[in-house]
C-alpha cells in the first residue's frame, strides 16, 4: 500500500501520521464489548423468529414448563412499535412491531422473547414455543411488488410502496440531438452487512436512579435513547444509552432495533439485567439487509462525446418496514439526487420507488445508495464510450466538472465545494498504466481463454451534509449543530467529550490531533469520552462520513474556547497579555518565559489563591457547537482503476492491480484515511464479486451462514495502492472532507467496467452484481448468438 | 446458534467406541469441522457424541509393498505436513494443503471428511481418483468398501448405523504414474464448485477419471482411456454420463476435468 503524502506537520496535530492509540487495546484483545458485559442476575434472551415471510399469526403457544419466561406481543404492555416516517408527501407509514402480533412480514421477524440463565437454555425454551401461522403469499420480487393484485404487506395501503418520487430538469430539450443512446438494466444484490461484532445489548434498570441503562453495540447512542424513550413511553431522563467498544458498524449499528426495545422492556418488567447477543444466523437471515437496487437507465450523448442527459427509473427493495431513524426512503432519496454525480449534463430525469416486500427492512450500509448509483452511472458512461468508440478515460475527461468550475453546482443542485476530478482521473490512468495495458491486450491471442480488462470509476462522496439536505430528503432524523466539550483535568490532561461514537474510525487518535492544533496538549494525554448519553453532548452520532468534519470542527471550537481561558491564566502567571501567549508542546510561552499547561490546570483547580480576583469563572471547561459554513456537505471524491483477468471457462474474475486516487481534502491523519479507504474498498470488492443474499419465491433467505454468504477474504484482495490528492474544503475547519464511506462506493463499478472491457471483443456485457462465475458465464452465453 | 443438549463420551479404544455407538442413537465425532456447525444450527441432534479422535486404531498407519493404510482420525494437517507417509509421493500432501484453511486442517480428519460425504469435499474425490479402499468396522466385524461404493448419495454413505470408518487404504502408484487434481473454489477456504481427479498409472493398469462437486457422489467416468488419449472430449464424456443435466450446469466441471487431465499429462494448462 502506498501513499504519496508524507507527514507534513512533523508533530502531533492535523496531518500527522500518528499510530492509532486505541489499537493497543483492540489488538491485544483488551477491548470491552457488549458481549464482555456480565451483570449479576443477568438473563440471556433468545427470540422465536418467524420461519415464513408472510403470515397471519393465529397463535403463539407458550410451553407448559418455562412459559413464564416467554413473552409474546400481547405481554408487551405500554410499548409502541417503531415508526420512522418520511417527511415527503405521499409516504406510506409502517409500524414495525417489537414482537409481531397479528402478522409477520419477513422471515426472522421476532414473535416471542425467551429468557434463561444461558443463551443455550433460552434457545431450548424458544424451541418449545409453538407457532400457528396462516401463511400468505409473499412479495419477494421488487419488480412485481407494485403489480395490481399483489398481496399487500400493510393492508391499509393501496400498493406495496413506501414512496415514489420524480425529478426532471430540462430533459426533453437535452435529448433532441443525441447521437448515441444506450439503454441498460442494472441490478445490485441484496447484501448483509457483516461487522465482526454483531448487534447486541444489555439492558438494566437502576432502581435508585429510576433509570434504564441500555449498553448497546450502536453507532448513535443519543438517537437510540430518543427512539427507545419514545417506544417505552419514558422520559429521556429515565434512559441512558452506553456504547462500549463497538466492533465495526458500517450502518448496521445506526438503527434502533426492536430487539433492543424488547430487552429494555424485559429488564424493567423483571427488574433483572437482560442481555441479547445476536448470532450470525440472526444477522444474515433477519437483520443486516442492505443495498438491493434495480435501475433502468438511458444515457444520451452527442457525437463529440458530450453527455447530454440521463434518464433513470430506479427501484429500491426497502423490505417490510421503515426503520428508525433513516426511514425506508434514504436510499431512493439519494439515488434521485446523486446519480448525476460530478458530471455536467443538460437534462436529467429520474423516478424512484421505495417498494415494500416480505424481506427484512433495508438498512444503510457504508456508501448507502452511492455504491449502486456509481455502478449504474459509471457502467452507463462506459456503454456510451463503447457506442461512440472512444476510451472510458476520454468520455469521463470530456464530461467531468473542471477545477475552474468549482464550486460546481450540478444538475440536481449538489454544491461541489472543491476538487480537481479530471486530475484524479489522469493520475489513475497513469497509475494503472492504461497505455501499457492496452498494448498487452492487443498482444493477446484472440483465442485466449483468459482475457485482460481495465476499468475505471469516478465518483464523489457527499459527507457531513446537514440540516437542509436531510430535511429535503424527508429523513426523520435531521442533524443540526455538533457539539463537543473540552476540559482540562487538574494534572493537565485533556478530556474531550463528543456525542459521536468511535467504532473503529480511530477518533481517539484523530480528535486528539485536532485538539493538539488548538491547545498543544500531547495526544497521549487526551482522553476521548464518547458513546455514553450521560457523559456527552447530544449528537445524531457516527454515520454519513460526518465525524472528521463535524466532531472535528466541534472539538476544534471547544478546544479554541478552552485555549482562550488557558491563555488568560497563563498571561496572569507570566505577566504577559493573553494574546501574547502561545500554546505548544504542553507549554504556554510568552516572551522568554513559559509555564506548563499542567501548572496552569493545577493553579485553576487546586491553587486558586494564585489567580486574580477577576479570573474568568467559567474555568477550564468549554462546550462549543459547530456547523460547516454551508450544510450542503463536503465532497470528497476518488477515481478507482482496476485491471482484471477473466477466465472464460470459469467465469472467474481475478483482480490483478488496483489503484485509487483519493481526495479527502486536508487529512487529519493520513494513515487513518488510508485505513478507511482500504477497508471500504475491500467491502466494495465484496459487493462487486461475492456478497449476495438470495431469496426464493416464498421469501426465504437462502444464505444462513457464512459458508453460503461469501465475504471477501485476504486472498481475494490485490495490493491496493492509494494515491492522495489534497484539495482543502472551503467549508470545514481545516479543509478536511468526509471520507469514511468512499472506498466502498467505487469497486463494483470499476470492476464491472474492467470485466466488460475484457469481454468487449466477445460482445458480452455484465450488468448485475455480484459478478459470480454463473453471471459471467451467462453473459458470455448470451453473447454467443450475437457473435454467430 | 447453540446446539441442542447432547451427551459426550470420549472413547478409549475401538471396542469402547463400538460399545458407546451401539444402538445407533450416538454419533461419532472426530475433528468436528462439519458436524460442529450442524450441531450449532441444530440441524444435527444426536443424543450422544462419541469422540473417536484419539482411538489408537484410528490414529494408526500401516505400510505394505502395495499400499499405505491411514487411520481415519489422522488430520489433514498431519498429511499436509508429511507426518504420515504419502504413498503417492506428494499428491496427498498437496491435496491436503489445499483443503479449506489451516485452522480447519488442524482439526479436520481424513475419516471424518469421508464419512460426512459432502459431495464438494476434497478427500472423497481424491480417494476416488486414487482408487482407495475404506476399512469399516461394525457389529458384524470388519469389511472393505471400494471408495466408489462408499458414498451412496450426498451426505450419505454405505456405513451402517453402528459402523465406524476405521482407516483408508491408499494404493501405491506404479513407476511413471502421473496425477491431476483440479478444483475450482472461488475463494480460499470455500468448498469446490467443481473438481476432478485423474490417475494415469499404466504400470499398474489403473486409469481413473473422476469428477466431483456434482451434488452427488463422485462420478467415475467409464472411458478414462478415451479421455486421456483425447478421443473423447471432457464435455462429451460428462454429457454422456449425466444426460439429465443441462450443458450450462456442467461448464465448470468440464473445465475442471480438462485441467485435471492436462495436469496428469504434464501440461501447463492445468495449473
Amino acid at each position: 500500500m502506498g501513499s504519496e503524502v508524507g507527514d507534513r506537520s512533523g508533530g502531533k496535530g492535523v496531518g500527522a501520521r500518528l499510530q492509532r492509540r486505541e489499537d493497543e487495546r483492540y489488538l491485544r484483545g483488551r477491548g470491552r464489548f457488549v458481549g464482555d458485559i456480565r451483570l449479576p442476575g443477568m438473563l440471556e434472551l433468545a427470540f422465536v423468529r418467524s420461519p415464513v415471510a408472510h403470515a397471519r399469526v393465529r397463535r403463539v403457544a407458550k410451553p407448559a414448563e418455562g412459559g413464564e419466561r416467554v413473552f409474546a406481543a400481547a405481554d408487551l404492555t405500554g410499548v409502541s412499535g417503531i415508526r420512522a416516517d418520511s417527511g415527503l408527501p405521499g409516504f406510506r407509514s409502517s409500524v414495525q412491531p417489537i414482537l409481531a402480533g397479528d402478522k409477520v412480514r419477513h422471515v426472522g421477524e421476532p414473535l416471542a422473547a425467551c429468557l434463561a440463565e444461558t443463551r443455550a437454555l433460552a434457545e431450548d425454551l424458544a424451541e418449545r414455543v409453538e407457532l400457528d401461522l396462516e401463511e400468505l403469499p409473499a412479495v419477494h420480487d421488487m419488480l412485481r411488488a407494485r403489480d395490481p393484485g399483489a398481496p399487500l404487506l400493510h393492508e391499509h395501503w393501496d400498493e406495496n410502496a413506501f414512496l415514489e418520487s420524480a425529478v426532471e430538469v430540462g430533459f426533453e430539450a437535452a435529448v433532441a440531438g443525441a447521437a448515441a443512446v444506450v439503454r441498460r438494466t442494472f441490478r445490485t444484490a441484496r447484501q448483509c452487512m457483516a461487522p465482526i461484532e454483531g448487534r447486541g445489548c444489555v439492558a438494566v434498570w437502576d432502581r435508585q436512579l429510576e433509570q434504564l441503562t441500555l449498553h448497546s453495540a450502536t453507532q448513535m447512542p443519543h438517537i437510540v435513547r430518543t427512539g427507545l424513550a419514545g417506544c417505552l413511553g419514558l422520559d429521556h431522563g429515565q434512559v441512558r444509552v452506553v456504547a462500549p467498544d463497538v466492533g465495526g458498524g458500517f450502518g448496521y449499528k445506526g438503527v434502533l432495533l426492536g430487539e433492543e426495545v424488547c430487552a429494555a422492556w424485559l429488564a424493567m418488567k423483571l427488574d433483572r439485567p437482560v442481555r441479547w447477543l445476536e448470532d450470525r444466523r440472526e444477522a444474515l437471515t433477519g437483520g443486516a439487509n442492505c443495498r438491493e437496487h434495480h435501475y433502468e437507465v438511458v444515457g444520451y450523448a452527442a457525437a463529440d462525446g458530450e453527455l447530454l442527459a440521463v434518464d433513470c427509473r430506479a427501484i429500491v427493495d426497502s423490505g417490510a418496514y421503515s426503520i428508525y431513524p433513516f426511514s425506508a426512503c434514504l436510499e431512493a432519496a439519494q439515488v434521485a439526487s446523486i446519480l448525476p454525480g460530478p458530471y455536467r449534463m443538460r437534462g436529467y430525469r429520474c423516478r424512484t420507488w421505495s417498494v415494500c416486500t416480505n424481506k427484512p427492512p433495508i438498512l444503510p450500509f457504508r456508501g448507502v445508495a452511492r455504491t449502486g448509483v456509481c455502478f449504474a452511472m459509471e457502467l452507463t458512461m462506459d456503454a456510451l464510450a463503447r457506442e461512440l468508440k472512444i476510451g472510458p478515460e476520454e468520455i469521463r475527461r470530456l464530461n467531468l466538472a473542471t477545477p475552474e468550475e468549482m464550486p460546481f453546482t450540478n444538475i440536481t443542485n449538489k454544491y461541489f465545494d472543491s476538487g480537481d476530478y479530471p486530475e484524479a482521473l489522469r493520475r489513475a490512468v497513469e497509475a494503472i498504466d492504461l497505455p501499457g495495458l492496452r498494448a498487452r491486450q492487443r498482444a493477446q491471442d484472440p483465442a485466449a481463454r483468459r482475457r485482460l480488462g481495465v476499468g475505471f470509476s469516478i465518483f464523489c462522496e457527499q459527507g457531513a451534509h446537514g440540516t437542509s439536505v436531510y430535511h429535503g430528503w424527508g429523513i426523520p432524523m435531521v442533524p443540526g449543530f455538533e457539539q463537543a466539550t473540552a476540559r482540562l483535568t487538574p494534572d493537565g490532561g485533556l478530556e474531550l467529550r463528543v456525542g459521536v461514537q468511535s467504532h473503529g474510525q480511530g477518533m481517539e487518535t484523530t480528535l486528539a490531533q485536532v485538539a493538539y492544533e488548538e491547545l498543544g496538549v500531547d495526544p497521549a494525554k487526551v482522553k476521548l469520552v464518547h458513546g455514553d448519553t450521560a457523559l456527552t453532548p447530544y449528537s445524531t452520532g457516527t454515520w454519513g462520513s460526518r465525524c472528521a468534519v463535524m466532531a472535528g470542527g466541534a472539538v476544534a471550537a471547544a478546544s479554541a474556547a478552552l485555549a482562550g481561558r488557558v491563555r488568560a491564566i497563563a498571561g496572569h502567571l507570566l505577566q504577559a497579555r493573553p494574546d501574547e501567549v502561545v500554546l505548544a508542546d504542553g507549554v504556554a510561552r510568552a516572551g522568554g518565559a513559559e509555564v506548563s499547561i499542567e501548572e496552569i490546570a493545577r493553579t485553576w483547580y487546586l491553587k486558586p489563591q494564585l489567580l486574580p480576583p477577576d479570573a474568568d469563572p467559567r474555568g477550564l471547561e468549554a462546550t462549543e457547537g459547530y456547523k460547516t459554513a454551508r450544510d450542503t456537505g463536503t465532497f470528497s471524491y476518488a477515481c478507482h482503476a482496476v485491471t482484471v483477468e477473466v477466465d472464460l471457462d470459469l467465469g472467474q474474475v481475478r483482480l490483478l492491480d488496483y489503484a485509487i486516487v483519493e481526495d479527502a481534502g486536508t487529512m487529519i491523519n493520513p494513515m487513518v484515511v488510508d485505513g478507511q479507504v482500504l477497508g471500504g474498498t475491500v467491502q466494495g470488492i465484496g459487493t462487486a464479486l461475492f456478497e449476495e443474499m438470495p431469496f426464493d419465491a416464498a421469501g426465504q433467505p437462502l444464505a444462513s451462514t457464512l459458508a453460503d454468504y461469501h465475504l471477501p477474504v485476504a486472498s481475494d484482495i490485490p495490493a491496493i495502492r492509494i494515491l492522495h490528492m489534497e484539495t482543502p474544503s472551503p467549508l470545514s475547519r481545516f479543509g478536511q472532507k468526509g471520507i469514511g464511506e468512499s472506498g466502498a462506493i467505487g469497486p463494483p463499478a470499476a470492476i464491472a467496467n474492467a470485466v466488460n472491457d475484457a469481454l468487449a471483443t466477445l460482445g458480452a456485457e455484465v450488468a448485475e452484481i455480484p459478478l459470480t462465475p454463473e453471471r459471467v458465464l451467462r453473459a458470455l452465453a448470451a453473447a454467443e448468438p450475437r457473435r454467430a | 446458534m447453540k446446539p441442542a443438549p447432547f451427551d459426550y463420551s470420549a472413547a478409549g479404544d475401538l471396542s469402547d467406541a463400538r460399545r458407546l455407538l451401539a444402538g445407533g442413537a450416538a454419533k461419532p465425532v472426530s475433528g468436528s469441522q462439519s458436524l460442529g456447525p450442524m450441531l450449532n444450527l441444530r440441524l444435527a441432534r444426536p443424543g450422544r457424541l462419541v469422540d473417536v479422535s484419539a482411538l489408537p486404531e484410528l490414529r494408526a498407519v500401516a505400510e505394505t509393498a502395495g499400499a499405505v493404510t491411514l487411520g481415519a482420525a489422522i488430520t489433514h494437517a498431519e498429511i499436509e505436513d508429511g507426518e504420515v507417509p504419502d504413498p503417492t509421493g506428494g499428491w496427498l500432501r498437496e491435496a491436503a494443503g489445499n483443503i479449506a484453511y489451516r485452522a480447519v486442517r488442524n482439526r479436520g480428519t481424513l475419516g471424518g471428511s469421508l464419512a460426512h460425504a459432502d459431495p464438494a469435499a476434497d478427500w472423497l474425490i481424491v480417494m476416488t481418483g486414487l482408487g482407495a479402499t475404506a476399512i469399516v468396522e461394525g457389529p458384524q466385524g470388519r469389511r472393505r468398501v471400494a471408495i466408489e461404493d462408499f458414498a451412496v448419495g450426498p451426505f450419505v454413505t454405505a456405513l451402517g448405523a453402528e459402523e465406524l470408518l476405521v482407516a483408508v487404504e491408499v494404493p501405491r502408484p506404479g513407476a511413471g504414474a502421473s496425477w491431476g487434481y483440479w478444483k475450482f473454489a472461488r475463494q480460499v477456504g470455500e468448498f469446490a464448485k467443481a473438481s476432478a481427479a485423474v490417475l494415469l498409472d499404466r504400470q499398474k493398469g489403473r486409469l481413473r477419471c473422476a469428477v466431483g462437486a456434482l451434488g452427488r457422489p463422485p462420478l467415475l467416468l467409464g472411458d478414462p482411456e478415451g479421455l486421456i488419449e483425447g478421443q473423447v472430449s471432457p464435455a462429451a464424456a460428462l454429457r454422456a454420463a449425466l444426460p439429465e443435466r443441462p450443458a450450462e450446469a456442467l461448464v465448470l466441471h468440464v473445465t475442471a476435468l480438462t485441467r485435471a487431465l492436462a495436469q496428469a499429462r504434464g501440461g501447463e494448462e492445468g495449473r
